[in-house]
């Protein structure tokens, strides 16, 4: 049976509580502005499908951006032009709600139209209703992507000029040259028949996301009478005139047909599945033990420093995936920028029993330098008592710090030894934890092949970290 | 307030609180039976009204109408909760 009453939808405030404003029943959108008509399509059509408690509004930027004001339903206000890629969030961590992403030209045709395109070619199972006006309308009517040829705005005074300009986006037609997109249409708030062509457009664009069908897009041309300086009659009436013909209303992709109504899935994580990808135990399951280091080396933080091609990130690596098996809290982070090409490297590794609040290691407990330069940029970072590990071999000016451990051994000289000058950072990597007891042996070497690619070096890898446990007992006896 | 039980006509209900005066409804109704108003409401616009009769329900104001309290429109036959 029809609805035998049009008033104000349910899914709107009956009180806008949330506006600062002391008027608290009228919108903030000016006389005849589209917003608002769409607004009532949209909550009508929330209504009338029952989805009000499972709805998400999310709200951009622009004269829309109050979209909390007034929706009563979940409400995200969004960054500039970032709507779909927030939706696309909250439409996968909670598969059932209904997510409408509101936007309007400048917010989606010009910051935001990387992210939706991506969004849209992702086929995201969203709703953005696309609000074309022509003009940027909370900034005070600027030239906007969708700016008409010839159109005045506050920034293009003699009207656009594609040579200086360029042309006016059509989003529909772009967007529906996707492969992912269900349902794309363009649409007119004009006369009562194209209005009862937008309210279709809407519920269909909310059907097939209630469907799970996939991604819709409605664009709508509306007016902006303050910005165009007119009467909001006399804005409808150019809207007809001069909008239509760069921007032709039709449907510009429908899949839905072809889409089988289907159910929502959540999208499960796998936390084994991961632990499996990277050779760890399964989630529960003990990781292997390891007897805490004495306090002083509990929770390091590390800077690793050298030249590059001296195996310093390897280096952070390994102490971090040994660290991940042994059961520690772990990240590592390469720090390079363009003039350390070729130059020096470092890396910052955390281990803790804790989580780790963030990767960078700005005082470190823990310095390894294996070059000068290294050890003259970093020494006066570490922290009071820390540990500098330096390669005797190659930094003829030892530490100066005293209120710091230091530890020096011919790392790179005892890599010779060995048959090979790359593998100093195994033997830096064996003297660390031997001097600090932070893992075990068995668990670097466990670490080992995961990190080396070639297997028949592995053993001379063992070796160097032996080499370096040892270097540190014998000085140690 | 309710309607009397029986057959009630179509009508437009303005409340003029909420209008803007930007008269689209106006311009937009079929049977002509909107029309602005000489005073200024609390916003300082000349709100819309309702000539009284003609009405015959079909809602063109509503969906034209951009505030969503503005209007409404009751059609032919419905009893119930007076809005305005």
């Amino acid at each position: 049976m029809a609805e035998k009453r049009l008033s104000k939808a349910d899914s709107f405030y009956k009180v806008y509580e949330r506006t600062p404003s002391a008027i608290k029943d009228v919108t903030h959108y000016c006389p005849g502005c589209g917003h608002g008509v769409l607004s009532k399509l949209i909550a009508e059509a929330i209504d009338d499908f029952g989805i009000r408690e499972r709805t998400i509004f999310m709200s951009p930027v622009g004269c829309s951006v109050f979209g909390y004001y007034y929706f009563r339903t979940g409400n995200i206000q969004c960054a500039h032009g970032r709507a779909p890629a927030a939706a696309t969030g909250i439409k996968r961590a909670y598969p059932e709600s209904i997510v409408i992403s509101y936007q309007g030209d400048g917010d989606l045709a010009a910051i935001g139209g990387n992210e939706i395109i991506q969004a849209a070619n992702r086929g995201e199972n969203i709703t953005v209703f696309f609000v074309n006006n022509a003009i940027y309308g909370m900034t005070g009517g600027q030239l906007a992507p969708t700016t008409l040829i010839g159109q005045k705005t506050t920034t293009s005074p003699f009207g656009r000029n594609p040579a200086n300009e360029g042309y006016p986006i059509r989003v529909s037609e772009m967007i529906a040259t996707l492969e992912a997109p269900v349902y794309v249409e363009r649409v007119m708030l004009g006369d009562a028949k194209n209005t009862n062509k937008v309210r279709r457009a809407v519920r269909k664009g909310l059907s097939n996301q209630i469907d799970n069908k996939g991604f819709s897009l409605i664009e709508v041309l509306s007016v902006c009478p303050s910005g165009w300086k007119m009467t909001p009659v006399q804005a409808k009436q150019w809207m007809n005139d001069f909008m239509l013909k760069q921007f032709p209303l039709g449907v510009y992709r429908d899949r839905s047909e072809e889409i089988p109504v289907r159910e929502s899935q959540r999208h499960v994580f796998s936390v084994d599945g991961i632990r499996d990808k990277l050779e760890l135990p399964k989630s529960g399951e003990q990781t292997m033990q390891v007897e805490k280091p004495a306090a002083e080396f509990m929770n390091p933080r590390l800077k690793l420093a050298g030249f590059g091609g001296q195996g310093i990130l390897m280096l952070g690596l390994m102490l971090a995936e040994a660290g991940m098996r042994a059961g520690y809290h772990v990240s590592w982070i390469p720090s390079y920028g363009p003039e350390m090409r070729g130059g020096t490297a470092n890396c910052h590794v955390n281990l803790s029993e804790r989580r780790i609040g963030s990767p960078v290691v700005s005082k470190p407990t823990v310095l390894v330098a294996l070059n000068q330069p290294s050890l003259d940029k970093f020494e006066s970072e570490v922290a009071p008592g820390g540990l500098i590990i330096y390669d005797t071999a190659l930094v003829p000016n030892p530490p100066k710090r005293k209120d710091v451990k230091v530890l020096g051994l011919p790392a790179t000289t005892i890599a010779d030894e060995l048959g090979n000058t790359r593998i100093a950072n195994m033997v830096v990597l064996g003297a660390y934890v031997g001097y600090s007891r932070i893992l075990p042996k068995e668990v670097v070497f466990s670490a080992l092949p995961a990190l080396i690619k070639r297997k028949n070096l592995l053993p001379l890898n063992e070796l160097a970290v032996e080499k370096g446990m040892e270097f540190v007992t014998r000085m140690g006896s | 307030m309710l309607e009397a039980v029986g057959l009630v006509q179509a009508k437009v209900v303005v409340r003029e609180d909420e209008c803007k005066g930007c008269g689209l409804c106006i311009a937009a109704c079929p049977e002509n039976v909107l029309f602005e108003q000489k005073h200024l409401n609390r916003l300082g616009y000349h709100p819309a009204g309702y000539t009284g009769s003609g009405c015959t329900g079909c809602g063109t104001c509503f969906y034209q109408c951009p505030e969503p309290g503005a209007i409404a429109v009751y059609k032919k036959g419905y009893v119930g909760e007076e809005v305005a």
